[in-house]
Parts: C-alpha cells; sequence; structure tokens
C-alpha cells in the first residue's frame, strides 16, 4: 500500500475481551514517542467502541481504523 | 483534554458476588486506563475481594463466619445461580473459553494501573478480618469519612 504509514510499535490484542484491549493499549501508548503511531490490532468487537472512547478521553488521536476478516485493526498517534 | 487537572471516580465495593466483583475491578481498570485516579472503599461483603486465603476470626461468631464465608477473592460465588458453589464452577468455565481474565488477574491489573483500594475498618472489625489477614496491595484501613471526602472531590461515584 503506498500510503503505509510509519508504525512505532504493534500490539496483538487478539482474543482479548473487554476491558483488556483498551486497558493493553493505555498500558503500551506510552511505548511509542509522542507523534508516533501505535498500532494495535484487537478481534473483540466492543473494542470498536472501547477503543475510540479511550483515545477521547485521554487526548490521543485514531488516525487510521481498518477492518481485515474478524481483525480490528487502529492505528493510534500519541499526541502527548 | 487538558491533563492538568485528573479526573476521578471513587466505588464503594459492598457485594462479594463474583459478578459484581467482575463489574466492579472492570470499571475500575477501564476507569484507571482511561486516565482517571481511582478509589475503591470495600466495605462488609466486599471484604472478600482484599483477604488471603487464611481463616479468620476470634470469637465463636467471628469464626463460624470465617468458616461459612470463608476463603479469598477465588470463592467468591455468582449472585445467581450460584447452588453451593456449581455456578462458580460453571461460569469459571464459560468464561475461561470465551478468554475474559480471571478475578485475580483483574484485581492484580487494577493494582498494577495504580488503582487505589482501601478496607472499610468497621466492617473489618465486625468480621474479624484484621489489616494482616488481607492482601498487601490494601492502601489503608479507613471509615466512611475518608470514602465521603474522595467521593465529594469525584467525578462519578459507583455503589456495588
Amino acid at each position: 500500500m503506498a500510503d503505509e504509514m510509519k508504525v512505532d510499535m504493534e500490539l496483538d490484542l487478539k482474543g482479548l475481551l473487554c476491558p483488556l484491549p483498551m486497558v493493553r493499549v493505555s498500558q503500551n501508548i506510552t511505548n511509542v514517542p509522542v507523534g508516533g503511531i501505535l498500532k494495535a490490532v484487537a478481534t473483540d468487537p466492543g473494542s470498536l467502541a472501547d477503543i475510540p472512547s479511550w483515545a477521547r478521553s485521554t487526548g490521543h488521536e485514531i488516525v487510521k481504523q481498518e477492518q481485515e476478516g474478524t481483525d480490528f485493526i487502529f492505528y493510534i498517534k500519541r499526541l502527548k | 483534554m487538558s491533563g492538568d487537572l485528573k479526573k476521578k471516580v471513587s466505588m464503594v465495593v459492598f457485594s462479594g458476588d463474583m459478578d459484581k466483583l467482575f463489574a466492579a475491578f472492570i470499571i475500575a481498570t477501564t476507569a484507571a486506563a482511561q486516565g482517571n485516579d481511582v478509589v475503591m472503599f470495600f466495605t462488609f461483603w466486599g471484604l472478600r475481594a482484599l483477604k488471603k486465603k487464611v481463616p479468620t476470626g476470634q470469637s465463636l461468631f467471628g469464626r463460624m463466619l470465617g468458616m461459612m464465608y470463608g476463603g479469598d477473592i477465588n470463592r467468591a460465588t455468582p449472585s445467581k445461580m450460584s447452588f453451593g458453589g456449581v455456578g462458580r464452577w460453571m461460569f469459571k468455565k464459560m468464561m475461561n473459553a470465551r478468554n475474559v481474565e480471571s478475578l485475580p488477574n483483574l484485581r492484580q491489573l487494577a493494582i498494577d494501573l495504580g488503582v487505589h483500594m482501601y478496607g472499610c475498618q468497621m466492617s473489618m472489625d465486625v468480621m474479624e478480618i484484621p489489616r494482616e489477614k488481607m492482601i498487601d496491595e490494601v492502601e489503608g484501613c479507613v471509615g466512611a469519612g475518608f470514602f465521603v471526602e474522595q467521593a465529594s472531590n469525584s467525578d462519578f461515584t459507583l455503589f456495588i
């Protein structure tokens, strides 16, 4: 893909259920530099609501979100 | 979000039921992960969530209580369909099959995320569960006054 963005860290959240996908994202966001991208791959449909909520309340940004089969893929930009 | 003023959540955990403890720890870990300062105040049956797996009680009634309602967080039974422990076994199996975290793991996660846990001193006295029979991570044994102060400074408060 031509517009592939630079990913600083990839997080495998497959098989995890609420609240773990969101919690793991919150624990790992500091492992990427400010302005960096954390890619998270989850299979829990609940994470579709939870991870954006986490981003809104903590002040980070989901710059891209896509679905591949049963995988929900979030590209999360660390803003602070 | 400015992040200057930390949001805060406080919870009274009154129930020692397995299902309600799940709700309490899931909300606590979620709130902590979303950047909240989280305070959990465990009282009465909820003290089970902080207890070690040791016998409790000194007086006759205290020891009876310790025997009839003994054990640690793993012994919590669901509020419905308990069937003398069969319900707990069934729910553990069903949750395991779905890869849901166990209660002790969720409690550990809450500790790792910096959730503050307090025991209610008065129920500890009544139920004869001293501090040394609870997990080391308990930050203190406090009264309602402490909780009300925390709750007054919180963005939301739950009673579970």
